[in-house]
């Protein structure tokens, strides 16, 4: 299905109230994991909204991606919890590991890092999602566990490529 | 069926659910069925028991034995143990942490046995998917109550009487919010209930959500009914998916039987509730950004002065706005009266509260507790005191809206007037505890780190004004720190709280204010000598 029939489809089941703006962007990006700029074209006529005003609604968010998500949604706790308990070494370990910073997606759009401000699995701090799977209890030790596929001369590569940009 | 002996109950929180629980539940279930029990044993999935630091739990009732940290591996024995002539499982008993001794019964256990369990009481003991198990431990006979014995204003007089007050954080009585709400003029009135549990290190109203929705629900119902309203919502963070998922299924069995939609009950009266999901902006806590995030733009308070959201909210139509615990105990209240409630708590803070207990503490979890016991009695008798026998710092409540308490207030009672009056708040109940090994300049970089991300940049002294607390405060930990840092930040504290146009600003800078009151050295330690006593920041690592 194109991105154009996914969204006549999604939109098939709305109104068109302005009040629906937010889960039209949510349905769209649950089946597309992003919000493509042409899809927000679409909405924008839809609702009957100017397209200034979907954009202004998609970058508040911090739900909503302008660009595409990796398939493994690497997602690390910044709770207060989590925080006092490790998370910042969690982050850097996996930054480390799979060789991308917060917020970008790796280049064969395998992995995807990100923070949330909290997942609410406190008592099992410090704690990371991968997609919909909560990790919990993580240490550095254990963290890298799930990253198995990548070998020490890819992380080496993405050190490398990080040193050149 | 009364040959029922046991029943096992099987923890589906999301905590648990991380250890593996739903595997667990699968597979005990088809172990029983074909162990040939005759049904005298029956598994329940339930919602979250609360100690899950030590998940995934399984409670067998009647006697109540409480197994901590089940293993896929251990389910074959737990079925075995069920059966005639099998003995409970010992290796799986929670162990006092002090003395090393195996406690076999949930009820004899400190974490446990220290609370008082209302609004949470059937989280963990009823199947929240199941709608026959919440009416059976008299679910909605409250509503039925409401509805059919009792007037909309007396309603009201009861809450009103009940002295409950907004369990979202500020403490705003409850019943004066409704009677302003009931008075306001128009047809349409909504019901909104507050489910945007957005601070960081709290976790309650995802749990009372996931393990009790129908309580959520009945609340609202009854709400709508006091104040005139026909429709309701709930703003529910996108980060609970869980939750989300179990309100689903509990609005459309209500619908089922009827205590929800048209014509409830058969009263004439009639109430829908619809799920809105969050999309992640921290600001949509506050109740006119959760409104204007509900009209689908950006969740950005509205500008002063602006109408109360019991006047004019949603739609600018008269809102009702409570927190999901709020509307919780709205049933109990409505069942047992504002007399029981009231016994509870202090005079001006009834009832009971509600906290993740987390950080350096030997038990963490969801806890309830009566308004108005003290921080050491949480953190000791129910908390198990600090991690690795470590000396206590400071504990953190409400959030970034809130501040660090050191040593010296442990004794302060725990209600919303003296929090405040402290420095800090109830907020919606977090409550971070902190040892020795963490640093509280760095614990007020990270407030800071966090307000400044989410405020919504409306208003300046929020946007600009944390932002540059926050690189004043980073830059000490870096060890960058000038001497006149610490009256900046207080100046820029005071300007911030005057200023700002909602809670979320006028709120951000109690971290810095109360660290800076209550533990001024160490900010002395890191701008002065360049040290972390604790260890944390980068000014150790830069050979000072």
């Amino acid at each position: 299905m194109t991105e154009e029939e996914l969204l006549t489809e999604i939109l098939a089941s709305y109104r068109g109230g302005r009040g629906e703006l937010i889960p039209i962007l949510q349905e769209v990006q649950n089946n597309l994991g992003y919000l493509p700029e042409d899809v927000m074209l679409g909405i924008a006529r839809f609702i009957g909204v100017p397209e200034s005003r979907v954009y202004s609604v998609a970058s508040f968010y911090a739900q909503f991606r302008l660009l595409p998500l990796g398939r493994k949604r690497v997602t690390v706790c910044r709770g207060t919890a989590c925080h006092i308990r490790g998370a910042p070494q969690i982050l850097n370990e996996i930054e480390r590991t799979v060789g991308i910073r917060e917020g970008e997606t790796s280049d064969d759009l395998e992995y995807t890092l990100e923070t949330v401000a909290c997942i609410g699995c406190c008592a099992l701090a410090p704690c990371i999602r991968i997609n919909m799977d909560v990790h919990g209890e993580m240490t550095r030790e254990n963290v890298t566990g799930f990253f198995p596929a990548l070998s020490e001369s890819t992380r080496n590569e993405n050190e490398k490529e990080k040193d050149v940009r | 069926m009364s040959d029922r002996r046991y029943t096992v109950l099987v923890c589906q929180g999301t905590g648990c659910i991380s250890g593996g629980s739903e595997q667990i539940y699968s597979l005990l279930e088809k172990e029983i069925e074909s162990s040939g029990s005759n049904g005298g044993i029956h598994v329940k999935r339930t919602g979250c028991h609360g100690f899950c630091q030590q998940g995934p739990l399984i409670v067998i009732e009647p006697e109540g034995t409480f197994y901590t940290k089940v293993k896929l591996d251990d389910v074959t024995e737990i079925a075995k143990s069920l059966l005639p002539g099998g003995k409970p499982l010992e290796r799986l008993f929670y162990r006092d942490p002090a003395t090393d001794k195996p406690i076999p019964c949930y009820h004899d256990i400190p974490f446990y046995s220290k609370q008082s369990r209302t609004i949470l009481r059937n989280c963990g003991n009823i199947d929240p998917e199941y709608i026959d198990d919440y009416i059976a431990q008299n679910g909605y006979q409250a509503l039925h109550k409401a509805l059919f014995e009792i007037t909309p204003d007396e309603v009201i007089s009861e809450v009103k009487r009940s002295g409950l007050r907004g369990l979202g954080g500020a403490g705003f009585p409850t019943g004066r919010k409704w009677e302003s709400c009931r008075k306001a003029s128009g047809e349409v009135k909504y019901v909104i209930c507050n489910a945007d549990e957005g601070d960081p290190g709290a976790f309650q109203d995802r749990s009372v959500m996931e393990g009790n929705p129908h309580s959520v629900i009945e609340g609202m119902i009854i709400a709508a009914y006091a104040i005139g309203a026909k429709k309701g919502f709930i703003y529910v963070r996108a980060e609970y998916p869980l939750a989300v998922k179990r309100l689903k299924i509990a609005i459309e069995q209500a619908k089922q039987k009827r205590v929800l939609g048209n014509s409830i009950s058969g009263s004439g009266f009639s109430f829908d509730i619809e799920i809105f999901q969050g999309a992640g902006a921290f600001v949509c806590g506050e109740s006119t950004a959760l409104v204007c995030s509900i009209e689908g733009k950006r969740g950005m308070p509205k500008p002063l002065p602006r109408p109360r959201t019991s006047e004019m909210g949603l739609w600018n139509k008269p809102t009702l706005l409570n927190n999901v615990k709020t509307f919780a105990s709205i049933p109990l209240i409505i069942s047992n009266g504002s007399e029981w409630f009231a016994k509870r708590g202090t005079e001006k803070s009834k009832g009971t509260a509600v906290f993740s207990l987390t950080g350096k503490v030997v038990n963490c979890g969801l806890i309830e507790v009566p308004m108005g016991i003290t921080l050491r009695k949480i953190i000791y008798d129910i908390g198990g005191g600090i991690l690795g026998g470590k000396a206590f710092k400071a504990v953190q409540t409400g959030g970034p809206s809130g501040g660090c308490l050191p040593e010296s207030m442990l004794d302060m009672p725990v209600d919303f007037d003296s929090l405040t009056l402290a420095g800090s708040m109830m907020g919606s109940g977090g409550m971070v505890v902190m040892d020795v090994d963490t640093c509280m300049v760095d614990v007020a970089r990270y407030f800071l780190d966090f307000t400044q991300r989410e405020s919504c940049g409306q208003c300046i002294p929020c946007k600009l004004g944390t932002k540059q607390m926050f690189e004043i405060l980073d830059d000490i930990t870096k060890g960058e720190g000038r001497p006149e840092d610490m009256e900046l930040l207080i100046e820029l504290s005071e300007a911030i709280k005057r200023s700002s146009i909602c809670g979320l600003g006028q709120s951000a800078p109690n971290p810095v204010l109360t660290t800076l009151q209550y533990f001024r050295d160490e900010y002395e330690a890191h701008i002065h000598q360049k040290i972390c006593p604790a260890g944390v920041c980068m000014v150790q690592n830069e050979g000072n």
